[in-house]
């Protein structure tokens, strides 16, 4: 479509401070994490690296961290072997109107309010003794993981040709050995991207994790946001910083590597 | 392009039983359908029937009735919360309306580069943790933050921004962006480009041909957008708490502070029941607008 060059220049500049707000006020914790000042004035007037010292040293960060990444990778586990069993199962269950009815409810907890499920689940951890577990967790998280492995698994399914397993099948392969050498390659695209999603899912959850946490075991989103709450702590800042680079890595080996497979 | 599926080429079953056995020998499928119990278990144990329990709770806590409800729609205070939350949910998808709808509309007519950029720029968002935009924000707009000094120079303030509305506003409006932008592009991406040139050959100055056919035809995703923005905007927690204040609170806030404040279930629950409903009934308000406009444009999208 024409427009006049002002109109489309003065659009470009629009979108241009809109872009600027979705990405740029996030990047303030980055310079912050170096400050050398005990406060959170913005912009830093000098640097230093105690705040890093600070949080790979003290062990209720370190905790939090390892605990984060230890949680989110069994979710991940969990998250993209149930997600993709219900996708097959799903596809292939005859009765479409059941299939159908599974499917929203493994999907619901997405579109709940997180808050809504904090404290149903505290509830119901309260009473079986699971705050502050690592089963507690895995399995919360592992309820808003599973939608999103779920959807991109049915997604490349949706490509996928059911007589090449016909064919495997056909061939002598067992219905395992036809999963495995057949359809999960062929799939796999759909499987990788369900899993980055569940541990980006599972590494920022912070709404349930303050409610299923307990002094014993809590993750980095959970003391943070206690952290926030209760002080001005540069710290926080580092552990941003190391929060964004873990997620912007994953995300872009993910992207890479789905790029290459695509390219052989 | 389609190959004959398996059912087009089975022949036709003659009789009984013996041919209901070889039918299934014949149909493949790629696995069991039990394949989906683990998953749906864990929803049932851990999604449904917690939520059916704190429904539960709700007309059962401390005594059986519906006193929580009755406490609910007497006091007043209640109201002001809810009336609270509705305006910071409707100001959101207000305000991300007002910011999204140039930078989609400025997607659909940008080069396919210029395309693919916008949407990294709008996708990062989604895997940058809420507690870290909520942060940030909280550096930028306090007293003494980047936002203050920067209106100082320009002659204004300083303004309180956080541990009030605004601060909630602007928090929300950032982290919702993309809700807004993603169906709005969608939308505009469907609307022939051609009928807005058809009005301007027919004689339409820019303004109106923009206005009277293309506004009109990317109403979908102003709609669902808006919709997402607003359900969204309900039931959010991390910001409120962290930019907002106590003497502020929106309804999510409230029903922590019954629950895990004072020990209040019955009355927490009543709350998000309410929260429940009316962000399922928007969501089928939703759907059913989404599903209407499909089936409006449906086939002509196709042709584009």
């Amino acid at each position: 479509m024409k427009h006049r060059p002002l109109t489309r220049s003065l659009l470009g500049i629009y979108t241009a401070l809109v872009a600027f707000l979705l990405v740029a006020p996030t990047l303030v914790v980055i310079p912050l994490g170096f400050t050398d000042k005990a406060s959170l004035s913005f912009p830093p007037t000098g640097w230093s690296t105690r705040w890093y010292t600070n949080f790979f040293e003290d062990p209720a960060w370190t905790s939090a961290f390892g605990n984060s990444i230890l949680v989110a990778v069994i979710v991940v586990i969990v998250a993209t072997s149930f997600g993709t069993a219900a996708a097959v199962g799903i596809r292939s269950w005859k009765r479409r109107r059941w299939a159908k009815a599974a499917q929203v409810l493994v999907l619901a907890p997405l579109v709940v309010p997180a808050i809504i499920l904090a404290i149903g689940i505290y509830a119901l951890f309260l009473r079986f003794q699971l705050l502050g577990t690592l089963i507690g967790f895995v399995a919360a998280h592992s309820i808003l993981a599973i939608p999103f492995v779920l959807v991109s698994v049915t997604a490349a399914l949706a490509g996928y040709d059911e007589r090449l397993s016909t064919a495997a099948a056909s061939l002598g392969a067992s219905r395992w050995n036809a999963f495995r050498t057949v359809m999960l390659p062929l799939i796999m695209p759909g499987v990788v991207s369900g899993a980055l999603f569940a541990f980006v899912t599972s590494f920022d959850e912070v709404v349930l994790s303050i409610f299923i946490k307990s002094p014993y075991l809590e993750t980095l989103p959970v003391k943070m946001y206690a952290s926030v709450t209760r002080d001005t702590d540069p710290t926080i800042a580092a552990a941003a910083t190391m929060i964004m680079l873990l997620t912007t890595v994953i995300i872009a080996v993910g992207l890479l590597s789905m790029r290459r497979r695509k390219h052989v | 392009m389609s190959l004959p599926t398996l059912d087009t080429v089975r022949p036709e079953p003659a009789s009984g039983r013996t041919d209901r056995a070889a039918d299934r020998k014949r149909r493949f499928r790629p696995g069991p359908a039990w394949l989906i119990l683990p998953a749906l278990a864990l929803a049932a144990g851990i999604f449904a029937y917690p939520l059916a329990e704190s429904m539960w709770t709700s007309v059962s806590d401390p005594v059986l009735g519906f006193q929580n409800y009755q406490w609910f729609a007497s006091d007043s205070a209640n109201w002001v919360i809810l009336g609270r939350t509705l305006w910071i949910a409707l100001l959101s998808a207000v305000i991300c309306l007002a910011l999204a709808y140039p930078y989609a509309y400025f997607m659909t007519i940008s080069s396919q580069k210029m395309k693919t950029v916008l949407i990294v720029i709008v996708l990062i968002p989604f895997w940058t943790s809420l507690m870290i935009r909520s942060f940030a924000w909280i550096i930028l707009l306090q007293d003494t933050g980047l936002v203050n000094e920067v209106l100082s120079w320009v002659g204004l303030g300083p303004f309180s921004m956080i541990r009030n509305t605004t601060g909630i506003l602007i928090g929300m409006v950032q982290v919702l962006l993309p809700f807004m932008v993603l169906p709005l592009y969608s939308a505009m991406g469907n609307v022939d480009l051609r009928l807005v040139q058809a009005a301007a050959s027919l004689g339409a100055r820019p303004s109106v041909a923009f206005f009277k056919i293309f506004v009109p035809l990317a109403m979908p995703g102003v709609i669902s957008g808006s919709l997402l923005v607003f359900i969204q905007a309900l039931g959010f927690y991390i910001t409120p708490a962290l930019l907002g204040s106590p003497s502020q609170m929106l309804i999510s806030q409230y029903i922590y502070v019954q629950v895990n404040g004072q020990l209040q279930w019955g009355r927490g629950s009543v709350l998000g029941v309410l929260l429940l409903v009316a962000t399922l009934l928007l969501l089928g308000l939703l759907a059913l607008l989404t599903k209407r406009s499909k089936r409006h444009t449906g086939d002509d999208g196709d042709l584009i």
